[in-house]
């Protein structure tokens, strides 16, 4: 992964005293709450329902065993000794005090991590998909572009207060997992017809409170054009998006009130006076960065191992684990693994600091010493020898980091909602428990069969509700908690929205309303179809007619 | 004590301000200043300040003004023999096209200073019409930011091209020059130094 040199080191520390002295002059009273404000949005610091919240960089998701590790250390010093993996990929402490704050982002520094522009109207961590480099679908690995952005963005002196925040995804492979159409760019790498590295430019995309699905803005750029392509994008939008009202501020209600064509020729003519400017990319940088992202140093081994087949065939519990959180790999008599965060009854995300420390043991173990965090919230090995997966089972398991329910129901996607949030209408946690206990036998669960469920504790959709194949969002009616459903949505290159099926449920309501949505589906499924294939085949309203029955008979 | 930095040479020091800024009386649309110029448009189709706005200023008749650029544009010939005798400066507002000053005035390096105003401290147009002014538009003598401006915009505003700073009166412009250099080795091109780091240094493998 990308190793810091020391002008990437300087910059990190520079920005540790920067805020240590921010944080001074704040607890001095030399800056008020609304000046404060934004400097430590900059640095992921919200002040919380409970406490405050630290938002600490991810980037692309990629971890090294030894950051981990000091994650560990650094929730059990000074938090409650867990940390919670976002949408985002980084990991958020929920109770850090803000005094700490410059001694925890001094212990990030000497891991080469940091927590700048995780939150605040900036460019926002840049996230792609957990399986990049290993994917056998990959067309290219995007990483090195991801990490040349990563440093672009840094302290974009242009971009440093935009109207809203404004996130960054890109994917290299060919079935999309990094949501590129529900960010505010999306880049798709591809191999033109000449087999040169381009990409597919989305823009305007995200959920949130008006959710709309990116459009694609250019066919064809080619990559070294990226960072200036992407100034001309958000210059625009720092000109003339809506600042009078931050639920309309976000570029895609810009791109929607402009129209992508008119949008599209702004950007043009922008792009014309940047286009082949010092921020182009060479050829030079891009095969320096790349090559911390070179193929990790992998052994010859066969494609098939007899102690692998021979424990699928005698143990059940470690053949649902394969089946559900073993993933193919690029390399022959390898796997990739995701160590579920999403046991029955916890909050998804969650992770104990003995955890991580087992973790970042495990990475080191079987893993060539690193990991990536996924925005479905979980922990992945990527790098797994097939002769080890069995051991390594066993030691996943005994810390409860082996729940087999990757892409399965109760693999729920949740934001902190109520109990963390002061945005939130709504929890969202206990919500996802009380599923999760709903749906706790494991046959009954694979048979239901790939399935994607997202909870959201509020129309800003840190959850992602609209892109689930059932989407839960709560709201507030008359002051207290209530849950809309929808079904439908998708991530992936044929992307949708969810359809709210009707009026919101109470709290208690919800795990009887996922087991009756469960119920028609298998009624009406027909062999090998997924939910999202029955409901899009199918429409809304047979769920519709199943759930609200009782209320209709009651009436 | 004055409250303006000035950069010389990228050499920070406090000086003394010798230009007067003239404002526009009172005005009553502050909200809509913060929408985008595109949907101010198509929300309202008005201008945010009004003839009877522009027709109430005052011009000094002598010294060293900066004026509002609405007025700049709707009485300038009032103003034409000042502004060649290097006596007339233009302030804008963060929401108002910089097109509208090209148009009126082609060679804007005519003006000795162009100011611009930031209303809210987390208002970042101002770093883009900063660059587009020296990129784009080419104007080399003083570019000033005034207005709702801290310490912690300095190091964005300079990055930007702004080459002075009017800091918050209530603010310690003496402690905010070191914000200047809070950070020494951008990753990105921009303003000042349009190489990045990829172009300035050989950063080995």
């Amino acid at each position: 992964m990308y190793k810091y040199d020391e002008i990437d080191q300087q910059i990190v520390d520079e920005r540790v005293a920067q805020y240590r002295d921010q944080t001074r002059r704040y607890l001095a009273g030399e800056l008020s709450e609304d000046e404060f404000r934004p400097l430590r949005l900059q640095n992921g610091l919200y002040i919380q329902r409970q406490a405050p919240m630290l938002r600490i960089a991810v980037p692309y998701g990629m971890l090294s065993s030894a950051q981990l590790r000091k994650l560990g250390d650094i929730s059990k010093k000074y938090d409650k000794g867990y940390g919670h993996f976002s949408t985002r990929q980084n990991l958020q402490l929920n109770w850090p005090k803000l005094e700490d704050v410059p001694e925890i982002l001094a212990d990030l520094a000497t891991v080469e991590m940091h927590a700048i522009q995780t939150s605040g109207n900036c460019i926002r961590n840049i996230t792609t998909d957990q399986f990049v480099g290993v994917a056998p679908d990959e067309v290219i690995d995007p990483r090195a572009i991801a990490e040349i952005m990563r440093q672009w963005s840094t302290f974009h002196p242009e971009f440093a207060l935009l109207p809203r925040k404004f996130k960054i995804a890109v994917s290299g492979t060919k079935n999309d997992r990094a949501l590129v159409q529900a960010h505010d760019i999306g880049l798709e790498f591809y191999r033109d017809s000449n087999n040169q590295v381009a990409l597919k430019v989305w823009v305007g995309g995200g959920l949130g409170r008006t959710p709309i699905l990116g459009a694609v803005i250019r066919e064809h750029l080619e990559w070294q054009h990226a960072l200036t392509y992407c100034e001309a994008i958000i210059r625009v939008y720092n000109l003339h998006g809506r600042r009078d009202n931050i639920y309309k501020a976000r570029i895609k209600i810009l791109v929607k009130a402009l129209g992508i064509d008119e949008f599209r020729k702004q950007v043009d003519a922008e792009w014309a006076h940047l286009k082949d400017t010092d921020n182009t990319i060479t050829e030079a940088e891009l095969a320096r960065v790349a090559q911390h992202f070179d193929a990790m140093p992998y052994e010859n081994v066969p494609a098939h191992d007899a102690g692998f087949d021979a424990a699928v065939a005698s143990n059940p519990a470690f053949a649902a684990w394969v089946k559900r959180c073993v993933h193919p790999h690029k390399q022959t008599g390898y796997r990739a693994v995701t160590l579920s965060l999403k046991p029955h009854g916890q909050a998804p995300g969650d992770i104990s600091s003995e955890q991580m420390w087992t973790v970042a043991d495990l990475a080191d173990e079987y893993s060539f010493g690193e990991l990536r965090s996924s925005h479905e919230q979980n922990l992945i090995l990527a790098d797994v020898k097939l002769s080890d997966l069995f051991a390594l089972w066993e030691k996943a398991r005994a810390n409860g980091l082996a729940s087999p329910n990757i892409g399965l129901l109760t693999d729920i996607i949740c934001c902190p909602g109520g109990d963390f949030c002061s945005l939130a209408n709504a929890k969202s946690i206990p919500i996802a428990k009380a599923i999760q206990m709903q749906f706790d036998n494991l046959d009954y669960l694979h048979d239901i069969g790939e399935m994607e469920l997202n909870i959201s504790g509020c129309m800003n959709a840190c959850g992602h509700h609209h892109v689930g194949h059932i989407g839960i969002l709560g709201v507030d009616k008359d002051g207290s908690e209530w849950y809309q459903v929808s079904i439908g949505g998708k991530q992936g290159n044929d992307a949708s929205l969810g359809t709210v099926i009707g009026p919101s449920f109470s709290a208690d309501e919800m795990p009887g309303v996922v087991q009756k949505l469960i119920e028609v589906y298998i009624k009406e499924r027909t062999p090998e179809e997924r939910f999202i294939d029955t409901v899009r085949r199918l429409g809304v309203a047979p769920f519709k007619a199943h759930v609200y029955a009782k209320n209709e008979v009651a009436a | 004590m004055s409250n303006l930095i000035k950069l010389n040479n990228g050499v920070a020091s406090l000086v003394e301000d010798d230009w007067t800024l003239v404002q526009l009386p009172a005005t009553q649309i502050e909200e809509r200043k913060q929408a985008g110029k595109v949907v101010l448009f198509k929300l309202t189709g008005e201008a945010t300040v009004t003839d009877a706005q522009i027709a109430d200023t005052v011009i000094p008749a002598t010294g060293k003004i900066i004026l509002p650029l609405s007025v700049f544009i709707a009485r300038n010939s009032e103003v034409k023999a000042r502004i060649a005798q290097g006596e007339i400066g233009v302030w804008l507002a963060t929401h108002e096209l910089l097109e509208n000053l090209t148009q009126q005035q082609a060679d804007l390096n005519a003006l000795p200073i162009i100011a611009i105003f930031v209303e809210r401290f987390a208002d970042g147009r101002i770093f883009s019409l900063g660059n587009l002014l020296r990129t784009r538009f080419g104007f080399k003598n003083e570019l000033r930011a005034f207005g709702d401006v801290l310490r912690d915009q300095l190091f964005f505003l300079k990055r930007s091209g702004f080459t002075s700073y009017l800091v918050r009166a209530d603010r310690s412009a003496q402690e905010a020059i070191a914000s200047l250099t809070d950070f020494t080795k951008p990753y990105q091109g921009a303003v000042d130094e349009p190489r990045p780091v990829f172009k300035r240094y050989n950063r080995g493998a």
